[in-house]
């Protein structure tokens, strides 16, 4: 069919031509693109000058971003999919002490140890979502209750084991292990080396790292951010699954009637989230050489508030992965903002509380326009 | 008369203490539109939920095509060729219109080994689909939320009948239409049924029942009053089934039949 028929065939007289505007309006990820440009914006003026913009004021606050991007990824997805799940900061602390007790305390291969902690985080990923859909409950009260036993089993298992609740000595247990530098390690070291030789990097000027780029290269954890972005954008938007994804948080009684398997789609999201959060974990780890039993306090929230300023709906449905990972971004770039502009850095709560909101109240219009709900 | 597709025999549903069903029996020939009747709460909807593998019967037999039918999921029945449309969940609205077109069935193709949903012939096939059924779309990206009850309808009448539905189970279609939505509705249903699919059309309204029904079957209170053929009852008397023969009589006389 041409593309001329088509357009003929768009014509009726009572429907009003939508104009581009509108047209790009209804988009989800219309406000955290505002949002972005917004902060952007902002901090070029009342920051340009404190470093912020320099190679290794950007590797600060992109390290922040892709922290934040990586739970939101998890979080846009099962929102998307109708579900919430709370449980996530609990998770990352709890992934964190498997690992470390297993590795440090136990003296077990540090491969092992990460390969056990993804298994365990993902299986409860499943335990949540096969109580959300067996008991009928609101995702929102089973992980609640996950939240809870998790970040108790966790300050649990290391008083019990170790008499303290944070366990040292990650790095030295992950000296040569061939799994751990997957997620603690950075990559493009070579380019740093040659930006600092031709200038546009500084170098440290004393100490043991005397003529070395400030910054050695770029983490894994962000690598980790880019990849599960595209994955899982690609996997909203040009899969099969992105399909059901949606239908299943749509209207999960209408998806069923045409075959969407929507009690696999959810458990399956549930356990992506877990994988997510331990994705965060085992990076943290990696990168303080410890792991804390109170480590990933109210990620799940920021998780949440990400993808609704990325343009999803509480109610499940629609939202936008590119939108999760711009609401990282504000946010990154916002937290470490104020600290480079040396505002008192509570009011990034503040900042917080205001902006979803804000993103709230333009989703609840965009969703009006959409259904055409008054 | 050709064989039925599907034969239903002495179907009963339980729900605990609740009896949905209690020994209903019907059978649909390819290529007829047959009515199921019945008062709200009768039991319609339980009904052709056993049909399409939402419920399992607590008793009774199905045949489909001949042979005896165990369907376990709504998935198999789908497969096997029997489409629903349901009077309260058809489409999502939150979702495009190509997008709910082929939701359960996405169209995809393989990129470097990889398979994708391919939008290009999702959105093609969509609006010719419209284009047959008379609804014009503003593009395959329009939300279903902006389309009016009797288009939604159509869209979900269209989206069975492209995946191959043998037999086109539609629960109270009209049931939240005006007029206009409800004739084109009808309208689509005798071009389906002239293409050769069975069509189980439930209603609770008569005048809708007889625009199009070949047979027409009553429920009541979980139990069948027997089956019609067109040309063999009245409306009068189709009303009256419906309301198990008991205050219509005197309704009838104080609103002047024209109930
Ligand atoms: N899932 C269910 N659980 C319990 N009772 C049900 C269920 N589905 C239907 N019923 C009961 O079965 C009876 C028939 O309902 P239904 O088939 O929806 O009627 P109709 O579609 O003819 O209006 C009603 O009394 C209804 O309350
Ligand atoms: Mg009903």
């Amino acid at each position: 069919m041409s593309d001329q028929s088509v357009s003929d065939i768009g014509r009726d007289e009572r429907i009003k031509e939508t104009s581009r505007l509108r047209k790009a309006l209804v988009r989800p990820e219309l406000g955290s693109i505002c949002g972005a440009i917004l902060v952007f914006v902002f901090f070029l003026l009342v920051a340009r000058d404190s470093g912020m913009f320099a190679v290794d004021g950007i590797m600060n606050w992109g390290v922040v971003t892709a922290q934040f991007a990586i739970i939101a990824v998890g979080a846009c997805l099962l929102m998307i999919s109708g579900e919430f799940d709370l449980s996530v900061g609990s998770m990352i602390g709890f992934s964190g002490i498997v690992i470390a007790l297993l590795s440090v305390t136990w003296g077990l291969p540090m491969w092992f140890a990460i390969l056990v902690a993804f298994a365990v985080a993902m299986s409860i990923g499943w335990l949540n979502g096969y109580l959300v859909i067996k008991t009928g409950l609101p995702s929102f009260i089973v992980t609640l209750a996950f939240l809870y036993i998790l970040r108790g089993l966790t300050i649990f298992i290391a008083i019990s084991t170790t008499n303290k609740t944070i366990i040292g000595g990650v790095r030295d247990a992950a000296e040569g292990d061939w799994l751990a530098p997957l997620f603690g390690g950075k990559v493009l070291k070579g380019l740093f080396v040659w930006l600092a030789d031709i200038g546009l990097v500084d170098t440290f000027v004393a100490g043991n790292l005397a003529g070395q780029p400030v910054v050695e290269g770029i983490p894994m954890l962000i690598v980790w951010a880019i990849a599960l972005i595209v994955f899982a954008h690609i996997l909203l938007t040009r899969t099969k699954f992105g399909n059901w994804i949606f239908a299943s948080g749509g209207d999960a009684q209408a998806a069923r009637y045409t075959g969407v398997p929507v009690n696999r789609v959810k458990i399956l999201m549930f356990i992506f989230t877990a994988f997510c959060a331990t994705v965060f974990a085992t990076c943290q780890v990696m990168e303080f050489g410890s792991a804390a039993a109170d480590r990933g306090l109210l990620k799940e929230f920021e998780a949440i508030i990400s993808v609704v300023i990325g343009g999803a709906l509480l109610t499940g449905g629609y939202g936008s992965v590119i939108g999760a990972a711009l609401g990282a971004l504000i946010f990154g770039v916002v937290q470490q903002g104020l600290f480079f502009a040396g505002v008192e850095s509570s009011l990034f709560r503040v900042f917080l509380g205001t902006i979803l909101l804000l993103a709230v109240i333009l989703n609840t219009y965009i969703r009006r326009m959409i259904t055409g709900e008054k | 008369m050709t064989e039925p597709i599907i034969q239903m025999k002495d179907i009963e549903k339980h729900f605990g203490a609740v009896i949905a069903l209690a020994g209903v029996s019907m059978d649909v020939v390819p290529g007829e539109c047959h009515c199921l009747l019945g008062d709200n709460g009768a039991g319609k909807s339980t009904f052709i939920k056993t049909m399409s593998g939402v419920h399992k019967p607590t008793k009774g037999e199905i045949f489909f095509e001949g042979k005896p039918m165990n369907f376990d999921r709504p998935r198999d029945a789908i497969a096997a060729g029997i489409a629903t449309v349901y009077q309260d969940l058809a489409m999502i609205p939150l979702m495009s219109v190509s997008r709910n077109f082929f939701m359960g069935n996405e169209p995809t193709k393989k990129i470097a080994g990889l398979s994708f949903f391919d939008h290009k012939h999702a959105n093609d096939v969509t609006m010719e689909e419209m284009r047959k059924m008379g609804i014009n779309l503003r593009g395959p990206d329009q939300a279903v939320g902006t389309l009016s009850g009797g288009e939604r309808q159509t869209v979900a009448i269209a989206r069975a009948v492209h995946f191959g539905a043998k037999i086109l189970i539609l629960d109270e279609p009209t049931s939240a239409l005006g007029v206009r939505q409800t004739s084109n509705v009808l309208a689509t249903i005798d071009k389906v049924r002239s293409q050769g699919v069975a069509v189980v059309f439930i209603t609770h309204n008569v005048r809708h029942a007889l625009a199009v029904g070949d047979r027409f079957t009553v429920l009541d209170r979980g139990k069948t009053l027997g089956t019609a053929k067109r040309g063999e009852i009245t409306p009068e008397e189709l009303q009256d089934m419906m309301a198990g023969g008991r205050e219509l009589a005197t309704l009838e006389g104080s609103l002047g039949g024209t109930v």
